[in-house]
């Protein structure tokens, strides 16, 4: 210990037991960790979203200002040129409507139902656990089995759907030919997959909704809706919200189920009847046309951002009608 | 504490007969049309393809859905398919689980500059959609030679935004500041703090993530399609080449889907009830 010498005389000169230099040290190493241990956490998914998430959207905007195809080696500079044949073409239009279509009529009504089933599992029931991992037992089915179920089931002269529909006398409906009614297909598709998952959400927070609420509200004598407008509807508003958002956000990406409806052709159906923007963004990367698929990538982003704004509004608007 | 087990007494005298028999009828018929379809496709796959043409359709299992899935494996590398997704799904789904809960205890109870600017960031980043940036994604793989390897599935998706903002939610409710302070009084560091205090209390929502994860790892269907190979596929890939390939062989691409589902319908059928039980554990004890 002949290096801590000179530290003694100090330490008993001050009549201090504690050597002040540890005691620095071991300072500098709380601080540290108190300072740095956070930064430390937050830092993996910063990293992993800069290399696989940030540079791959930079380089997406550069590609797109390029008449960029797989084929030719050389990448001419052409500005915006790209985003002017987009906005001119009729295709991403009618990709842009039917994303629109398609999101709304299967996010509207799912989160809807969502809520409620939420609210009915939220109270002591028998098989209550039953209940939950049949809710989410769609979920757990892959987008291509679920395509490849509910094509069958939607099929024109085998498909049980018609078959049912045919006991009301509706003549067999070519599911996959109509806008109207392919968008519903694709929709009631979605809306399977998923309502359960929201619901399992939005469950999650509304167990985290102090109980002594609902029991003061039942003594009040507010009935069940009233419960859930006044009380777990307020209460669960951050979830609400975050749902709304990511249900939109998944929404204007749809891809997989018009690709596998249409069996795996990228068009969506022989006149594009069922065409998303994602899908049209395949087919344009199956063309081996990076350029002018990245183009409509940022478009979509755009699409996305704006679509996603406007719901964020409208839902914390929907507070003061609410409460 | 924060959410406190509901009493059955309480339920009770809040909903009338009548109201508690329609929940009933409500849920059961939701469970029924969650499990018809997936039931409807065990009946197809059991059968051959004439009875698909049969009116009614029928509405019981045959007797081929053996027959049938050694036809998918003779068509497709399903074996490899289903150790390569539960390698990928695996790994994704403990990785998601770590960082996420260290990130979320980060967000939720430690301070330090920058912290809502960062948070607002990593919602943020759930805006960008993923086909957005698949082209350039696609010449990073190339570029790091991991086109056709589970790495190129695996990395890009250890951590995420949504995990990160669940835990977030989850433990800025769940987790008692007070049981922190303690644990620093009793001279934790953050680290130690982490594992002996936030981990047990972040259990159950660390459960119910790495379920979704692993979930939405084994039915990732787009990026594993555009990046590997019909030779060492996921179970997705190689139940779209079955598809794909036999476009009217609906027999043999539900006999892969039922396959490639009931391995996940089984451990969720098993885990589901411990981890939705280790919610409302949790929530009781937290």
């Amino acid at each position: 210990m002949a290096t801590r010498a000179p530290d003694r005389p100090a330490a008993v000169a001050s009549g201090e037991p504690v050597r002040p230099r540890r005691r620095l040290r071991r300072h500098l190493v709380h601080q540290l960790d108190v300072k740095g241990s956070p930064y430390a956490y937050v830092a993996p998914f910063f990293l992993l979203f800069s290399a696989f998430g940030l540079f791959p959207l930079a380089y997406t905007a550069w590609v797109s200002l390029h008449e960029w195809t797989l084929l030719a080696d050389e990448h001419p500079f052409v500005g915006l040129d790209n985003f002017r044949t987009l906005l001119a073409d009729d295709y991403f239009w009618n990709a842009a409507f039917n994303t629109l279509s398609i999101g709304v009529l299967s996010t509207a009504p799912q989160l809807l139902l969502a809520i409620w089933l939420a609210h009915l599992l939220n109270r002591p029931l028998r098989a209550q656990t039953f209940f939950r991992v049949t809710l989410l037992l769609p979920n757990v089915t892959s987008v291509v089995a679920v395509v490849v179920i509910f094509s069958q089931l939607f099929g024109r002269d085998f498909g049980m759907i018609n078959w049912m529909l045919s006991w009301f006398g509706v003549g067999g409906v070519a599911w996959n030919e109509g806008v109207a009614s392919s968008h519903a297909a694709i929709s009631i598709m979605i809306m399977w997959r998923w309502t359960g998952y929201n619901a399992l959400i939005f469950l999650a927070a509304m167990q985290a909704v102090p109980r002594e609420l609902y029991e003061a509200a039942t003594i009040d004598g507010a009935g069940s809706m009233t419960q859930l407008r006044r009380i777990t509807i307020p209460m669960i508003k951050p979830t609400i919200v975050f749902v709304v958002i990511t249900s939109t956000i998944g929404a204007m990406q749809v891809l997989a189920e018009p690709l596998l409806f249409g069996s795996y052709s990228p068009t969506g159906g022989v006149d594009r009847q069922y065409q998303t923007l994602a899908l049209f963004i395949y087919e344009n990367f199956v063309k081996l046309d990076f350029g002018y698929a990245s183009a409509i990538s940022w478009m979509m982003f755009v699409f996305i951002v704006v679509v996603a704004g406007v719901n964020y509004l409208l839902t914390r608007r929907t507070k003061g009608g609410l409460v | 504490m924060t959410a406190p087990r509901p009493t059955a007494r309480t339920a009770r005298r809040g909903a009338p007969g009548g109201a508690r028999r329609l929940t009933y009828l409500t849920l059961l018929a939701v469970a029924f049309f969650s499990a018809v379809p997936l039931y409807y496709s065990v009946v197809v796959a059991s059968r051959d393809n004439a009875a698909l043409a049969e009116v009614p359709p029928p509405l019981l299992p045959g007797g081929n859905f053996f027959a049938n899935v050694a036809r998918v494996f003779d068509t497709v590398p399903f074996a490899l398919a289903l150790a390569n997704s539960v390698l990928v799904s695996g790994t994704i789904a403990l990785a998601v689980m770590f960082f996420s809960t260290l990130a979320g205890f980060a967000f939720a109870k430690l301070r330090f500059r920058g912290r809502n600017a960062l948070l607002l960031l990593t919602v943020a980043t759930m805006m960008v959609p993923t086909q957005l940036g698949i082209i350039p994604l696609y010449m990073l793989m190339v570029k790091l030679e991991w086109t056709g390897t589970m790495y190129a599935l695996i990395v890009p998706a250890l951590v995420n935004a949504f995990g990160v903002f669940f835990m977030t939610q989850y433990l800025s409710r769940a987790l008692p500041t007070e049981l922190l302070e303690a644990g620093r009084v009793d001279g934790c560091t953050t680290w130690g703090l982490f594992w002996h205090v936030v981990l047990p209390v972040a259990r159950p929502a660390a459960a119910v993530l790495g379920m979704l994860t692993f979930m939405s790892a084994w039915n990732d269907y787009f990026w594993p399609l555009v990046v590997l190979t019909p030779e060492n596929p996921t179970v997705q890939v190689a139940l779209s080449t079955l598809a794909a390939g036999y476009v009217n062989d609906y027999v043999l691409g539900l006999a892969g889907t039922a396959l490639g589902t009931l391995p996940l319908v089984i451990v969720f059928g098993l885990l589901g009830k411990q981890i939705i039980g280790g919610i409302m554990q949790g929530a009781v004890k937290g």
